[in-house]
């Protein structure tokens, strides 16, 4: 085998099958996979069922705490599980530049099967494509899940109204900083790593503890402030925060200020909102801070109504500001 | 104005560089603007560029007139009879 | 966070808010301009106004090197990218400010220039460095903070014999700008706008000392307090500034001793003087022409001015017609009294530099304040 990918592994030749077999299957093999199919057979259970689709273009590629391969098995994996479903299936398209070294993308290959056989999903179908050097980013990849929603439960942002308990998972923006410690014209050094992770573990816990609970999301691209402002906008309702509350690590904290980055506006990959009556807060909380993932769940807030729709929050500092979305990308600055 | 930090040296390097940290985080930044830089300095960065250094005595200085602001005013309470809550 | 964390200590601040209750005349407007954008953004970000009683204003100025740049400079960086076939690199802050037509840095990039955003001075002469067959150039802005990193770069980029490196220079100055302020019928007794005081910029004043304004406070009469960056910094500065009006002084006191010197940072200044020289006038933007009041690369290194290089065309510039930026910039309009604000002009779509600068006055409002009433009605 040669160590690039050229334009016949996606010619749908001998060569294609070749890459196939020696890297796809070999890490992602499983009875389904193997059968070799145009499409994966699975047997549908009773009731409801969720699916969901990512397309994974990150740069770069590897970076501490992971790679694009975990992160896109765990990013459609907590789309499931942000439903309350148990993810059972995922697809996988690859798009591949053509001089992409092939050691990469079996690193790559490998780190996904190592994520779904932890999060036990199964990858059952699969697809290839070059593209000319220049016209990919290494490589990208698309995700899709299914997976299966237990009877009774409703998670929907739909289920939010204002005096409800806004709760995160964990520290806020670890992913953000340590991806972009890895971009260059930044250079900073940092152990800070990605918490790209698989969150059905711990989603399932804390339905089983409190089945009340409203919506769940996890804050990807655009951080926390993102998504608090896109759930506030779909239900209707306000938020009062209050930022004494919300973790960030210190390591997280000095990047940021060395930046001029704003935690709040930076991706996480392993944290989720949970919103639920305030009745119910703190089984909530207990049940979260059992789990691995949950341990630093926090109440940081509650919806309010408020007919603009404003996430608000109680600086550390004892005033009041708007917590708004991000606009575009966020970027460092010097003023 | 500009947004500059302080930070912790913790090593000088050749051609006017240093690393410096706050908390754990790390970057190379230049010296080239400071005279006599050594290892437990705090500067202050920005742009990459220490501007200058930090007095560690004068920001002790700063904090206890700021607590002062408020030892005054619970003196001041105490002598006129008010209740010190905050605003 | 050393150094940082203390300095937005809740206690601290709670102590320093009913200082300021106990001490301001009850009958007594204060209105202090907060000349730094950096502070405009601290006082949004961390709620201070919040803690301030209510004859306490601040009046947001123009000290956002964004914010100023005219359009035509903006445009002018953006024809270098597109036209003349450099790479152009530049601070985060430009990239999505429009210029004329809107088209920025940001949409430039996405055409397909090669515009490449970088953190230091240092990265874009690596850049120069890597890139031997392409022509580089830094897009240089801001106040008196960040033309001494700019300094060092030109002279290392003679050390070096680099032919490949120019500088696109937009560097302004802030003693300058307070005089002209203070100039403008605007703050003329009777004039609509009042300022009591000032808070003077943190790290400007790391740079050149607290010794420049002392020739403004004298003449105009205002209280100068060079404040730190930090909420309780800005507070107590208030503070002081609120104990000078009531005693009738107008000094230039400093605040933010753990970094401000009299002198300042000499050597950075000494650099500074070898490389640049004075404008004899820059078009701000919302300010019009200020003399004295922006820097040139100095014959010596004419070698790395890409303005000697590089011919950009003498095209018109425009700016958006009903965009109150300048009047926000002068201090005398709150953005609110803009009728783009919130309506058509958004961070999203920024119709002036204001909105989409994290230190413009419209931006840290909309960002961190629209929910308020407007306090401070004129």
């Amino acid at each position: 085998m040669t160590d690039r990918i050229d334009m016949t592994h996606g010619g749908g030749g001998r060569a294609m099958a070749d890459l196939i077999r020696d890297v796809f299957h070999k890490h992602l093999g499983n009875e389904v996979l193997d059968r070799g199919d145009d499409a994966g057979l699975f047997a549908v259970q009773k009731g409801r069922m969720v699916m969901s689709t990512d397309g994974h273009v990150i740069s770069p590629l590897f970076f501490p705490g992971g790679d694009i391969g975990s992160l896109s098995v765990h990013g459609t994996v907590n789309d499931l599980a942000m439903m309350g479903a148990k993810p059972l299936y995922l697809t996988a398209g690859f798009i591949l530049e053509e001089g992409f070294p092939l050691a990469d993308l079996e690193r790559i290959v490998w780190s996904m099967a190592q994520a779904a056989r932890a999060a036990d999903v199964k990858v059952i179908s699969g697809d290839t494509k070059v593209v000319e050097r220049g016209k990919g980013d290494g490589v990208f990849i698309t995700t899709t899940g299914v997976g299966a929603v237990p009877d009774g439960l409703d998670i929907s942002v739909a289920n939010v109204t204002a005096g409800q308990s806004i709760i995160v998972s964990g520290t806020m923006g670890d992913h953000g900083v340590a991806v972009l410690s890895k971009r260059e014209n930044l250079e900073f050094e940092t152990e800070i790593c990605s918490d790209s992770a698989a969150l059905h573990g711990l989603v399932a816990d804390m339905v089983a503890a409190v089945p009340s609970i409203a919506m769940l999301r996890d804050p990807t691209r655009g951080g926390l402030s993102a998504t608090l402002n896109e759930i506030a906008t779909a239900a209707g309702v306000g938020m009062a925060l209050d930022e004494a509350q919300i973790p960030v690590s210190p390591d997280v904290a000095a990047a940021c200020e060395l930046l001029g980055l704003d935690p709040l506006n930076t991706a996480n990959e392993g944290k989720l909102i949970a919103i639920c009556p305030r009745a119910e807060a703190q089984t909530l909380l207990a049940a979260m801070r059992a789990h691995p993932l949950g341990q630093r769940a926090v109440v940081i807030g509650e919806t309010v109504a408020d007919p603009a729709h404003l996430v608000q929050m109680e600086t550390a500092f004892g005033g009041t500001r708007i917590v708004d979305w991000l606009s575009g990308e966020q970027l460092p600055r010097i003023c | 104005m500009c947004l500059a930090i302080p930070a912790k040296v913790l090593s000088i390097e050749p051609d006017d560089m240093a690393v410096v940290t706050v908390e754990n985080v790390r970057k190379r930044i230049s010296t080239a603007l400071l005279d006599q830089v050594a290892v437990g300095d705090y500067l202050l960065i920005h742009v990459g560029y220490a501007l200058h250094k930090l007095s560690e005595e004068e920001a002790a200085h700063t904090l206890s007139l700021m607590a002062e602001a408020g030892i005054l005013q619970e003196e001041l309470a105490e002598i006129s009879g008010e209740p010190t809550c905050a605003t | 966070m050393r150094y940082i964390s203390e300095f937005r200590d809740r206690t601290l601040a709670d102590n320093l808010a009913n200082r300021i209750a106990q001490e301001v005349q009850p009958d007594r407007e204060y209105h202090f301009m907060e000349f730094c954008g950096g502070h405009t953004h601290a006082i949004f970000r961390y709620g201070v106004q919040d803690l301030m009683p209510q004859n306490v204003h601040f009046v947001h100025g123009p000290g956002c090197p964004v914010c100023v740049l005219p359009v035509r400079r903006l445009d002018d960086a953006v024809e270098l990218a597109e036209k003349h076939d450099v790479i152009l690199c530049t601070y985060g802050d430009m990239m999505r400010v429009p210029g004329t037509g809107r088209r920025s840095l940001i949409k430039a990039k996405a055409d397909g220039a090669d515009i490449r955003m970088v953190y230091s001075t240092l990265d874009a002469l690596k850049i120069a460095r890597d890139n031997s067959n392409k022509q580089v150039v830094f897009f240089a802005i801001g106040f008196e903070t960040t033309t001494p990193p700019t300094a060092v770069a030109i002279k290392m980029a003679q050390a070096e014999e680099l032919t490949n490196f120019t500088v696109f220079c937009n560097h302004v100055l802030t003693p300058a700008a307070i005089g002209h302020i203070l100039d403008s019928p605007d703050f003329a007794p009777g004039g609509p706008g009042r300022i009591d005081g000032f808070l003077g910029p943190s790290h400007v004043s790391a740079v050149i000392g607290s010794q420049p304004y002392e020739a403004a406070a004298q003449k105009y009469q205002k209280p100068v307090v060079i404040a730190g960056f930090e909420p309780l910094d800005v507070m107590q500065s208030v503070l002081m500034l609120i104990r000078q009006a009531n005693a009738g002084r107008a000094e230039v006191e400093n605040q933010y001793t753990r970094v401000v010197t009299r002198e300042g940072n000499r050597k950075a200044q000494d650099l500074v003087a070898d490389v640049l020289e004075l404008r004899d006038s820059f078009e701000w933007r919302g300010l019009g022409a200020v003399p004295d009041s922006a820097l040139q690369i100095s014959d010596n290194f004419a070698a790395y001015d890409a303005e000697k290089r590089f011919r950009v065309s003498q095209k018109q510039s425009r700016e958006v017609k009903s965009c109150e930026c300048p009047a926000v910039l002068r201090g005398v309009k709150k953005p609110t009294d803009c009728k783009l604000f919130g309506t058509v002009c958004t961070p999203d779509n920024p119709m002036g530099a204001c909105m989409v600068s994290s230190e413009g006055a419209c931006a840290a409002y909309w960002s961190y304040g629209r929910q308020r009433a407007p306090r401070d009605a004129a």
